[in-house]
């Protein structure tokens, strides 16, 4: 050890010695490198000077232009929507009849063998019941979005979103890869707060981790998409449906842009002060996708890996809200006892306690939220087949919903805390359990004070 | 004392990377390129299903790693994250290097853009000063062509030092040829002898008086004159890196 | 010297030589690490549509940078 000590300090005492004009050695090294990479290839490049159309510019300057640049943006985002949506519908649909249909089968073989009444709950009405609804809702979407997601990115259009944003993350003090990290997150939000390591500053990474779930993710695209269909697209005529329905989606992911720049603007002028670092973002040649490695990547690394992710906690989260749902304490269920005590505060926020049980329930995953709701509603009233949305509509409307309720949902749903997962990725990325929790109370606090305003003002207006 | 350096630069390559090999023959080759230049095609390309990406697919965040056979070896295949220097002025930068330098892969595989090579080039020289056995490959070859641009594979081999192949790596063209390089340079058939940058006469000066403390400390296991142009270049990062090393080295 | 002007300055479609880097530019190093080096050639390709930031061609590639890391870059407009 001591001969170490003694190199490093000899080490030290020569560049000390030596390094009176510091910084035109390091520029000198740089220089050379550059300099002999330059004189290399010129040495072996031929460049014959094709008069060719530069299509890559040509489509940039549409692409960032002044005036259509955002319109752009949002009509690429709100095509993709409008085709998830309406593609949707009917594997949705038939997926549902046929797994649905399977849960009577299941259900005549629990009677068949005098299977135990908790027994057949548990496994029947709680787990099979959440499991299927969860692929009956999440799978087709997932199967049309990420692919189409996958598709922008592998065309380099991604980095063009970057580039076009970049100002506005700047002026809330952080980096421009936020805007990359965001879109990661419209896929899921763990996989967003990861790739938040592509942005060096410490501070402008924790910024990017602690807002990252503004953005909602895959699993709670199709809970937004069907109380959307549900309680907005029934204004206008059914032709119109998923145009309004995709309207209100990227209505609230605006909000969830929104929300994350005034957030980030708080948390640079306040706790994560300091200023922007330095900010380099390549803008590359635009590249003919690979359709085949797409759907690979992204139906077997995205699709399967969220879907699987989803049905693990599903199906115990199933199981224990039936269990909640069924254990009585002086004749009323436990998860009546729970609802009732959380309803002051869901009121409040133009929701109700059934509600606000379901997201705690669903801290897991977010895809799990509206299957417990529905059981939760079930369990409580008359049985009801739970094939299409039409049924789903009938139930949250006999629960007393309007749309008020449908948009404070919403609302909720985009800003409340992270899903279990997010949250231990975070205590893994910044490596202290303190923002983890920071982010889920932080989240939380704003979803509760914005879900009360609209509430409040839906009051004031009626 | 008691730990080799062999051992030592494992060790660090497991905290960075969570590398556990899954049997000791397997060769160790790493990916290193600059951003988007098809690096994560190529390593898809190489390792099929077979990965094990700690990390979202799509864009390389940090450790992506695969493996594959060819003929009679397995190999595993790290993917560094895409920079365009070295120099480590980022985190990217540090991991790659850090990789490069002390993980001791058994090969380096610099993936580059045929229609900026001069860019890429400065990667290459970089990852040249830190170790011999480097195969460069040209990727996108033919985009270059469609824009005029014919590039010299010969004369780069030769000035460069070290095997060139030129590839597309999204169609597959040039991956056999990139596959029997890696095998015959295992197998030793294959010799490199790498460019090395020479400095100004005063960088050069102080070099040739740290080195032999290096060297002294280190052994010659790792690229003394690199880490001591490091030094020279002010690289605080470095002095952790190399710290590290030497901390396991009183255990 | 009416042609020297800062990098940020620099119109788009125009080329522009590389004169100086001067001591106060905070991100030197990382510039000069992407090839913004005295002598180097470089061409504004575009600019964000909200003002900021500003893409340039260097070295073959296309690289954005924000406004206010670039204006102690100084260039000489060759065309």
């Amino acid at each position: 050890m001591d001969s170490v000590k003694d190199a490093s300090s000899r080490i030290l005492n020569i560049l000390n010695d030596k390094l009176k004009t510091d910084a035109n050695i390091s520029d000198s090294i740089v220089t050379t490198i550059y300099e002999k990479a330059e004189k290399i290839a010129n040495e072996v490049l031929m460049i014959e000077d094709k008069k060719k159309i530069n299509w890559d510019k040509k489509i940039d300057d549409i692409l960032t232009s002044k005036i259509f640049g955002y319109p752009i943006m949002l009509l690429l985002l709100g095509l993709i929507f409008w085709i998830t949506i309406q593609g949707a519908n009917y594997p949705s649909q038939l997926l549902g009849k046929i797994l649905f249909g399977l849960e009577n089968k299941l259900t005549e073989f629990f009677m068949y063998i005098n299977a135990p009444y908790w027994l057949h709950g548990i496994l029947v009405l709680g787990m099979y019941r959440t499991l299927a609804w969860v692929i009956s809702v999440m799978l087709p979407p997932m199967a049309i979005f990420f692919p189409f997601f996958t598709l922008l990115e592998d065309l380099g259009y991604l980095p063009r979103v970057a580039f076009n944003l970049d100002n506005f993350f700047r002026k809330s003090g952080t980096h421009g890869k936020q805007a990359l990290t965001m879109s990661m997150g419209f896929g899921c939000n763990a996989a967003g707060v990861i790739a938040t390591r592509i942005i060096d500053s410490p501070r402008e990474r924790l910024i990017a981790i602690i807002t990252n779930s503004f953005v909602p993710c895959n699993g709670r695209f199709p809970t937004l998409i069907a109380i959307s269909t549900i309680f907005f697209s029934s204004l206008v005529s059914p032709k119109f449906s998923s145009i309004i329905a995709t309207a209100s989606v990227i209505g609230i992911i605006l909000i969830g842009i929104f929300i994350t720049l005034f957030v980030s603007k708080l948390l640079s002028k306040t706790i994560l002060k300091g200023i922007p670092s330095t900010f380099t973002l390549e803008l590359p040649p635009y590249r003919k996708p690979q359709i085949g490695r797409i759907l690979v990547r992204s139906l077997i690394d995205r699709t399967l890996f969220v879907l699987s992710r989803a049905v693990l906690v599903a199906a115990p989260a199933g199981a224990i809200t039936w269990l909640v749902a069924n254990i009585n304490i002086d004749g009323i269920s436990l998860l009546n006892h729970i609802a009732h005590f959380l309803n002051p505060l869901g009121n409040l926020m133009g929701l109700d306690g059934f509600i606000l049980l379901a997201f705690i329930l669903g801290l897991p995953a977010n895809e799990i939220v509206l299957p417990i709701l529905i059981m939760s509603y079930l369990s409580t009233g008359s049985m009801i087949e739970l094939d299409s949305l039409d049924s789903l509509k009938n139930l949250l409307i006999n629960n007393g919903w309007t749309w008020v309720t449908g948009l404070n949902f919403m609302l909720f749903s985009l800003l409340h805390f992270p899903c279990g997962t997010t949250l231990l990725t975070i205590k893994n990325e910044t490596n202290s359990t303190k923002w983890a929790v920071f982010t889920a109370l932080l989240t939380t606090s704003i979803a509760i004070l914005v879900t009360i305003i609209v509430n409040l003002l839906s009051i004031l207006f009626k | 004392m008691g730990l080799t350096s062999k051992s030592t630069g494992l060790s660090l390559l497991k905290n960075k990377y969570d590398i556990v090999k899954e049997d000791r023959d397997m060769i160790v080759i790493a990916l290193a390129g600059n951003p988007n230049t098809g690096k994560s095609t190529l390593f898809n390309t190489l390792t099929g299903l077979n990965q094990h990406t700690g990390n979202w697919p799509g864009k390389t965040v940090s450790n992506a790693k695969g493996t594959f056979k060819y003929k009679d070896k397995k190999f595993l295949l790290v993917d560094l994250p895409g920079t365009y220097s070295l120099l480590a002025n980022s985190v990217e930068e540090e991991i790659a290097r850090d990789f490069i330098c002390f993980g001791n892969p058994d090969i380096t595989i610099v993936i580059t853009d045929a229609t900026c090579l001069e860019r890429n080039l400065n990667l290459v020289l970089q990852v040249m000063e830190i170790t011999d056995k480097v195969i460069v490959c040209v990727n996108l070859i033919d985009e270059a062509k469609r824009k005029g641009i014919s590039i010299d594979i010969e004369k780069l081999e030769n000035r460069l030092g070290v095997p060139v192949i030129p590839t597309v790596a999204r169609d597959n063209k040039g991956i056999d040829e990139l596959l029997e390089i890696i095998y015959q340079m295992i197998n030793g058939n294959i010799k490199t002898n790498p460019y090395r940058l020479k400095y100004s006469d005063e960088i050069e000066s102080i070099i040739k008086e740290i080195e032999p403390i290096l060297i002294e400390t280190l052994g010659t296991k790792y690229n003394t004159r690199w880490l001591a142009l490091r030094l020279i270049d002010g690289d605080k990062a470095i002095f952790n890196s190399i710290d590290n090393i030497l901390k396991k080295y009183s255990i | 010297m009416i042609h020297e002007i800062p990098l940020n300055k620099l119109p788009v479609g125009k080329k522009a030589r590389i004169k100086v880097l001067s001591k106060n530019v905070l991100p030197k190093r990382r510039l000069m690490d992407l090839g913004l080096i005295p002598n180097t050639i470089v061409k504004t390709e575009r600019i964000s549509p909200s003002g900021n930031p500003i893409a340039y061609n260097i070295r073959g590639a296309v690289i954005a940078l924000r406004k206010e890391e670039i204006e102690n870059v100084i260039v000489e407009i060759i065309d």
